[in-house]
């Protein structure tokens, strides 16, 4: 049996990456990741991996990608402003199919914003953010057990697929205190790091890059990628149900969003009102077909957001027009309470007349 | 008979896209030579710029990773942290070094992480056009300083090389010419100590290596080496600005 413990959740996550087998985190201060840094900056030290905080966070994703390409498990953190500089890193990372872990405790914006728990990265996040034609898997999980496993898996999913993946958290879930087990790392094959370069010795040399000038080249190298996308696509959505089977109004949320609004389906329940919530875990890809089959069988979907709606229209894509979908966002970082959440349950309730 | 010369074994035999009397071919060759006298090939990684050697790792024939534009010394420190028994290069030209890459640059040298710089100063940005590059010497005309550049206007030549040898994470800081044979002799010479001081461990170490851009310049090679002895030199003077191995011998 795993150890059990009281644990935050940016502990957690260092933890995890620890014996995930990161060996590298490059990062750069901001407000209200710090914890992060600065637990890799003990842990590091112990178990003889390299902690390094970078001038930028633009240093810092670009010494992720020399230890990526030199083999290693490597990760970076940061919060929103720091992440808008990261989005030239990963890029690079994406195009030169290098497997990295970069995480993101989105605080309000934009701008400066505040430090305040906000989902309105979600954009950013799941639409790449950087230049050029590319995905990137994107983990939003809403407990310390769940950041603890998501980020062990997030590196493996990196190596097995050769790409950047974000973990997309924000304040509340870097400080709440949750006990968790300390899972052992999953024993999952990854296959040889055939592309990593250490210096050509006894094998002809190799080339990172992704300059491809022949247009049709390029083509070439953006199908390959999308063969992958679409494999991602195929085999990563995750998502949990609750209390979905006989719900007339299903809430989608994810993250903090989906915690409060948790709490407010339960409430709702207790009312005699058959409310569900999907949680979406994996943003890109987006759990679409879980939620068309819930389309079958639901009346309304409310999406709930820490935004002004962003990943409302991906629930609008993956629903098709099928069944109403309404929305509900506190931006800024404002965080509601269940009651709140509950009371627009209700309002809807009434006035769609489910 | 008895061979004099020949194409190092780290060049490879391909026509280059370099311009007629650009310095980048001359310096590709001295490293490639050096990395053969130094048996490095299987231990040297490369971090070529984005500029006009972009395309180095169509010609260097060891373990070459891209970066982007001024990123260089990040991604080295992030191989030479991950790999320390490695040797880590970055090449970079003036914009990519002096100005996009600035901090990278410098916090990389005074952090003294162990990799090394060449950094190719052509006053110029070469591979977008001719534009006006940090070190672009006053009264320059460029496709962006049309009139020359005016120090009130777009300010002075910056000398970063002066700078890192403030730095005291810089082990060995040294600006060479290609002027001519016995300056590009100099250069080798530079460049293999640069490596030496690197797998020594001391810091972090920089060769700057002025050199001539005749299509952007709008002269002749001829004519530019002559500008590179008689002009460039003038601003930026050639000579060792710092080496460790000085100091400890006093």
């Amino acid at each position: 049996m795993d150890k059990k413990v009281l644990m935050k959740g940016t502990d957690a996550l260092g933890e995890a990456a620890i014996r995930a087998g990161c060996r590298c985190y490059f990062g750069y201060p901001i407000t209200p990741q710090n914890e992060v840094p600065e637990y890799m900056s003990r842990r590091m030290q112990e178990v003889g991996g390299v902690f390094l905080q970078g001038e930028s966070e633009i240093a810092s994703i670009n010494m992720v990608l020399g230890a990526a390409a030199s083999g290693m498990r490597a990760m970076t953190s940061s919060s929103s402003p720091g992440i808008s500089l990261k989005q030239e890193g990963l890029s690079f990372l994406a195009a030169l199919e290098l497997p990295a872990v970069i995480v993101n405790i989105n605080r309000g914006g934009p701008g400066l914003g505040n430090i305040a728990p906000s989902q309105g990265d979600y954009y950013q996040a799941t639409r790449g953010g950087g230049h050029g034609d590319y995905r990137m898997p994107v983990y939003a999980p809403a407990y310390v057990q769940e950041l603890y496993d998501i980020t062990m898996k997030s590196f493996d999913v990196a190596d097995l697929y050769r790409t950047p993946v974000m973990i997309l958290g924000d304040g509340m879930m870097g400080q709440i205190v949750e006990p968790i087990y300390l899972h052992e790392r999953p024993d999952v094959e990854i296959p040889p790091k055939d592309y990593i370069l250490d210096g050509a010795e006894n094998r002809p040399s190799r080339i990172i890059k992704s300059l491809i000038l022949d247009p049709v080249e390029m083509e070439e190298h953006n199908w390959k990628l999308k063969r992958k996308y679409d494999l991602m696509a195929h085999e990563l959505p995750e998502w949990e149900e609750f209390m979905t089977n006989d719900a007339k109004l299903t809430i989608i949320a994810y993250g903090t969003a989906a915690r409060i609004a948790k709490g407010a389906v339960k409430r709702a329940r207790s009312e005699g009102l058959k409310v569900g919530l999907l949680r979406p875990i994996t943003l890109w890809p987006f759990p679409e077909e879980a939620i068309r089959n819930l389309a079958k069988k639901t009346k309304l979907f409310l999406v709930f957001e820490m935004s002004t709606g962003q990943m409302i229209d991906d629930v609008r894509l993956a629903v098709e027009g099928k069944v109403p979908c309404e929305f509900y966002g506190r931006p800024g970082g404002v965080v509601p309470i269940p009651q709140e959440i509950a009371r627009i349950i209700e309002r809807y309730w009434l006035q769609k007349e489910l | 008979m008895k061979i004099v010369y020949t194409r190092p074994k780290c060049l490879k035999p391909v026509p280059n896209h370099y311009c007629p009397g650009c310095g980048h071919s001359i310096i590709h060759r001295l490293i490639c030579e050096l990395v053969d006298e130094m048996n490095m090939r299987g231990r040297i990684i490369c971090i070529p710029p984005a500029g006009c050697a972009v395309l180095a790792y169509n010609y260097f024939d060891f373990d070459m990773c891209e970066s982007a534009h001024g990123r260089g010394c990040a991604i080295a420190t992030g191989f030479k942290r991950a790999q320390p028994d490695r040797i880590i290069f970055t090449y970079q030209g003036d914009g990519d070094m002096a100005a996009i890459g600035t901090a990278e640059t410098l916090h990389a040298a005074n952090r003294g992480e162990k990799i090394t710089s060449i950094f190719v100063n052509n006053a110029v940005y070469g591979m977008t056009g001719g534009q006006m590059a940090p070190t672009t010497m006053i009264g320059q005309k460029t496709t962006t300083s049309p009139y020359g550049r005016r120090t009130e206007v777009e300010g002075y030549p910056l000398k970063i090389t002066e700078l890192i040898a403030t730095l005291p994470g810089a082990a060995y800081v040294v600006r060479t010419s290609l002027a001519n044979p016995a300056k590009i002799r100099e250069t080798k010479k530079a460049i293999k100590k640069a490596f030496e001081v690197q797998m020594a461990g001391a810091g972090y170490s920089l060769v700057e290596v002025l050199s001539p851009c005749p299509t952007n310049w709008k002269v002749s090679p001829r004519e530019a080496f002559a500008y590179l002895e008689e002009k460039m030199e003038k601003e930026y003077p050639i000579g060792v600005m710092k080496d460790y191995t000085a100091k400890k011998d006093k």
